[in-house]
């Protein structure tokens, strides 16, 4: 189980492909890769960039927590967290959560929950620039559906 | 005893600062921590609060040496 704290920009496939590389070949049968990816556009205003704020340490402690529980609840064979911090600009991935396990039901459901864990408890604060320059604090998250 | 209190995101850009020291004798709870620290400014609905790196409610006891956080709902992902 590995997290990063990213304070520059990343490439979500190239961390995947590395880590896996690691992992003994023919443990695992299903991997699952979720790359949240910023957008340019939030609640009805287009963003030109943002800021990423965390709690540095308990941030942390607060992702190995759900990590734990992840592995409690299913099969995982390992997971890969990685989330970026400071100036981050459309188009660049904020988050990647990658599972490794040896069937893909306990790989989907650990996924799901460790990015609806991290959006309810990670200590990270978003700050938008709008293209107007006016700068706002997220305030919520969605429910993660577009209808929401 | 003292506790050291750290503000984050809107909360510590409201505030204009990013961290407080309070000295007590009595017991201390987090939201008690609070007005030691911001006695004219009323507590955030929302607010959460951490103590030592870990969420706690409003009425827990505060130790000496403990690092209290108050922060706005979470954003990330």
């Amino acid at each position: 189980m590995t997290i990063k704290i990213c304070p520059t920009a990343f490439d979500p496939w190239e961390e995947v492909q590395a880590y896996q590389g690691n992992l003994p070949g023919g443990s695992f049968g299903a991997t699952t890769v979720f790359i949240g990816t910023m957008r340019d556009f939030n609640d009805g205003d287009d963003v030109t960039r943002m800021h990423l704020e965390h709690y540095p340490g308990m941030t942390e402690k607060q992702l190995e927590k759900i990590l734990d529980k992840a592995k409690q609840q299913w099969q995982i064979i390992d997971a890969l967290v990685i989330h970026r911090v400071g100036a981050i600009l459309p188009n660049d991935p904020i988050v990647l959560i990658a599972v490794w396990s040896t069937h893909r039901g306990d790989a989907f459901d650990a996924s799901r929950y460790v990015i609806e864990a991290l959006k309810t408890t990670a200590p990270f604060w978003k700050k938008e620039v709008l293209t107007t320059a006016q700068e706002r604090w997220v305030t919520k998250n969605t429910d993660g559906y577009n209808a929401g | 005893m003292t506790i050291k209190i750290r503000y984050f995101a809107s909360l510590k850009e409201r505030l204009g600062r990013s961290e407080d020291t309070v000295a007590f004798e009595a017991p201390l709870t987090v939201k008690d921590a609070w007005y030691r620290a911001n006695a004219s400014q009323a507590l955030p609905v929302n607010v959460l609060a951490s103590v030592n790196m870990e969420y706690v409610d409003l009425h827990s006891i505060v130790q000496d040496n403990d690092e209290v956080a108050f922060f706005p709902p979470v954003t990330g992902g």
